[in-house]
């Protein structure tokens, strides 16, 4: 049998909870200090408005010189170009502008590129997006993540305990905010794939945090003579294997898509990634001492009953 | 094995047939489709715009201007009734902002006759006497009513000229209270379509005015009958645009709805393209008897509010048809008459949004993503192999009935397939070992508290169940919430996350344990290869 941790392994998690807290805070402030430094986030053209273009151009033409033919014309002067995705010769053109006619800016981008002919290069995608629906998908944006938040807080208040709740709802606030801040950091896109990627982290996270909880929880209706630090730390000791084995194959999946995904899928595989590992990270050292911090016992007392603990588990989810 | 064990086995059977049909059908060509035997489901997945390319856009129905024209008419209505109902107005007007109309009196005596007037012949309004008068405003939810009605309609029509203009599965649907998504697949040249789509195409024959005198009209001073339109000419030697005013009076003799066909052709004199119709049998007297009452007097053809050209009415026009000439393309005037057969769009609508994306964008998108989906599993399998052994292997078979499952599921919705869909479908692969990972590690716990193989078994699948539940209703909140709240490829992402996990439950739990209960619940084992 292969492992990875013996079995009957158990780690003393609770006395190292304050380095997590401390790496935690670090990041969360690098991410505020980028967003200080940049200003905000970069946020695509659907929550802004405005006109996006991606264009592949042959010949290895650089950022610079794309830029320098385009910006003779009126229409790109306030452009912000860039390389798109991880595709050698794919740039993303911006321009503020939201009134665009598309034939308008064919016959512009033609004659920008009029030096090199027509098949220099190919206009892959054009969106332009009035500043309306821009402000409709910011307001459902934030929307969307606070009812996840809620909608959690909810199922877990009902299945546990508010505790509990409260502990997966803080883990999920971090890990958003982790991810957000390396999106800044490494100059991503607030886009709304990104958005997606962020609920689908909520969804992630909290999978894994309710793995802990569900072991903690066991541990203490076989044993409610448990200790809370002894609960917390066998609970996680325990699912420790399972959660380095699940965590490897979904980031592993999430870093191939990363690499090879193409071009589009570029930032929602990078926000996946980046909120898969702060999401298994966060189960450990970010719910799990929340949870600790709240006063009082982990469950409400259990009652007397001389029943096997075995058997009580099973009578308390019905399972035949 | 049990007598529940073999429905389990049956039920597996019967999933792994349905699903398996389905997803097979989904990637088949459809020539290859035709020749399939009758009882397969034949469905394929739609590919979505991100991906097979094409023109997206959303569209706004400005539904107040529909309402202001739908309380115009009344307002028009009103005054004629308290014409022949002999009460005395100061005016009658619409109030744009408040969705009502206006009224004051002449003598406030006839305050309750005109009040007993509107009520009895105006059940769509609501009532409000005012110092100065009486304000009458649509009621809350017969306006809705009429919004949606202009929505709907819109719709139709743009579904109308869209078909006739000749797409190939178009989609043309209402998304939120008053926006009209419209996605037209391979189709590259977006002003052309906004055109089509987003013209009004209200075509009106007015009668012009020439008593009157244009400067004293461009200065404000009309008969309250006549409206000031204005004719575009392009000079044809130097291209140059001019806007001529011309006064009309307002009544139309002729409206669009009267149309019965249109088509291209081209001028005699010219050889110009000109869009000419023909009306129907009512449009064809009302316009005979007009025409011969007004011979040598000129009818001006208003499309939209502009003035294409107003000719001389030499004769009586007894067939009921005309041609509008203006400095059309063959393109142009191909899809003028396209609009006019399809009539005319309730309000006018603005473009909120417009994506082009181009063939290759999308066939580049589904290579890589596909290549990281194979790369992906084939990394998961080799893990699961070599760290759980035969249970690994177990595991990877329900790994591919999931995605048999999701493709399956997919084909029968008809659901469509969209890059971050893709994407989902490879975050399943990931995803779904996670339920097989936690049973597995539960089993090996078991093993090591000296339980025998069989026992560590089924106490490894009924101890996970509730946690397995918990996270996956968890994730399946965000799949919900992110659902409601996405654009169209967002929702292909939500789908076949939700689909995947639901499929989970099934595979890695069901699916798995029968099998494991097929081959080895009729014999002691003495050790688990896991």
């Amino acid at each position: 049998m292969l492992h990875i941790f013996k079995p009957g392994l158990k780690v003393d998690f609770v006395s190292k909870f304050k380095w997590g807290i401390y790496l935690s805070l670090f990041l969360i402030t690098l991410g505020i200090i980028s967003l200080i430094i940049k200003n905000g986030f970069k946020v695509g053209i659907e929550f802004k408005g405005g006109t996006a273009i991606v264009l592949q151009v042959k010949n290895n033409l650089g950022t610079g010189e794309v830029r320098s033919l385009l910006e003779k014309s009126n229409y790109f002067k306030h452009m912000s170009i860039e390389n798109y995705g991880n595709t050698s010769g794919q740039y993303l053109v911006e321009i503020p502008l939201s009134n665009v006619n598309n034939d308008i800016l064919n016959a512009e981008i033609a004659k920008s590129f009029a030096k090199y002919g027509p098949n220099e290069y190919q206009i892959l995608k054009v969106n332009v997006i009035g500043p309306k629906i821009g402000n409709d998908f910011t307001k459902k944006a934030i929307i969307a993540v606070l009812l996840s938040f809620l909608g959690i807080l909810v199922y877990i208040s009902i299945r546990f305990r508010y505790n509990f709740a409260v502990a997966s709802v803080a883990s999920l606030v971090h890990d958003v905010l982790i991810t957000l801040g390396f999106l800044s950091l490494f100059n991503y896109e607030l886009t709304l794939d990104v958005i997606a990627a962020l609920l689908t982290i909520v969804g992630y996270s909290v999978n894994d945090t309710v793995i802990i909880f569900d072991r903690i929880r066991e541990k203490l209706k076989n044993d409610p003579k448990l200790s809370k630090i002894d609960a917390i730390n066998i609970g996680i000791s325990e699912t420790l294997s399972r959660t380095i084995i699940t965590s490897s194959t979904v980031i592993l999946v999430t870093l191939i898509l990363f690499l090879f995904g193409g071009s589009v899928l570029r930032g929602m595989s990078f926000a996946l990634l980046i909120g898969f590992i702060t999401g298994t990270y966060s189960s450990i050292f970010i719910a799990s001492p929340v949870l600790f911090l709240f006063k009082g016992p982990l469950l409400p007392e259990a009652k007397k009953q001389d029943v096997a603990p075995e058997e009580l588990f099973k009578r308390s989810y019905k399972i035949e | 094995m049990k007598q529940s064990d073999w429905f389990k086995l049956f039920l597996v059977i019967i999933v792994f047939v349905i699903f398996g049909a389905y997803a097979v059908d989904a990637f088949l060509p459809q020539q290859t489709l035709e020749n399939l035997p009758s009882f397969m489901p034949k469905k394929v997945i739609n590919l979505g715009l991100d991906l097979k390319g094409g023109t997206h856009l959303t569209l706004e129905v400005e539904t107040d201007k529909a309402l202001a024209g739908i309380l115009q008419q009344a307002a028009d209505n009103l005054k004629k009734q308290f014409d022949s109902a002999k009460i005395a107005y100061n005016t009658v007007e619409v109030n744009g902002k408040k969705a009502s109309i206006d009224v004051t009196l002449m003598d406030p005596n006839d305050s309750n006759r005109a009040l007993d007037l509107i009520q009895s012949n105006f059940g769509n309004f609501e009532t409000k006497t005012t110092p100065l008068g009486i304000t009458m405003a649509l009621k809350p939810k017969i306006a809705l009513n009429m919004q949606k009605e202009a929505v709907s309609q819109a719709v139709g029509v743009i579904r109308n000229r869209i078909d006739q203009f000749g797409v190939a599965e178009p989609t043309v649907v209402t998304s939120g209270t008053r926006d009209i998504v419209v996605e037209l697949p391979g189709i590259s040249d977006p002003e052309r379509a906004i055109k089509l789509i987003g013209q009004t195409a209200v075509l009106e024959l007015h009668l012009v005015d020439d008593s009157v005198n244009i400067e004293n009209a461009l200065n404000g001073q009309l008969p309250p009958d006549d409206e000031l339109l204005y004719q575009v000419v392009k000079n044809p030697t130097t291209g140059e645009i001019t806007k001529v005013p011309i006064v009309v009076k307002k009544v139309a003799v002729v409206t669009g709805s009267m149309i019965k066909k249109a088509n291209v052709s081209f001028s005699s004199n010219t050889n110009q393209p000109v869009v000419s119709f023909e009306l129907n049998s009512q449009g064809s007297s009302a316009f005979a008897q007009f025409t011969s009452t007004h011979i040598g007097k000129r009818l001006a053809i208003v499309l939209d509010n502009t003035v294409y050209s107003a000719p001389v009415i030499r004769e009586p026009i007894l067939n009921g048809s005309g041609e509008i000439s203006g400095d059309f393309t063959v393109r142009q005037a191909h899809d003028l008459s396209i609009v006019l057969r399809s009539g005319s769009l309730p309000a006018p609508v603005k473009v909120l949004e417009k994506t082009v994306i181009g063939p290759t964008l999308g066939k580049d998108s589904i290579r890589s993503a596909t290549l990281a989906i194979i790369i992906g599993s084939i990394a998961v399998f080799l893990f699961m192999v070599i760290y759980y052994k035969s249970f690994g292997l177990l595991a990877d078979i329900a790994l591919m009935f999931n995605l048999l499952i999701i493709i399956g599921t997919l084909a029968m919705l008809g659901a469509t397939l969209t890059l971050p869909g893709i994407a989902g479908m490879a975050l399943t692969v990931g995803m779904s070992v996670d339920t097989n990972v936690l049973i597995f590690e539960r089993i090996r716990e078991e093993l090591f508290h000296g339980r025998t193989p069989k026992d560590a078994v089924e106490l490894g699948y009924d101890r996970s169940l509730i946690t397995i539940i918990d996270t996956h209703i968890t994730t399946l909140i965000t799949a919900f919430i992110l659902y409601q709240f996405g654009s169209e490829t967002i929702r292909g992402f939500a789908i076949t996350l939700a689909i995947g996990l639901i499929a989970n439950m099934f595979t890695a739990i069901t699916f798995t344990k029968v099998v494991y209960d097929a081959l080895f619940s009729n014999k002691s084992l003495k050790k688990l290869s896991i």
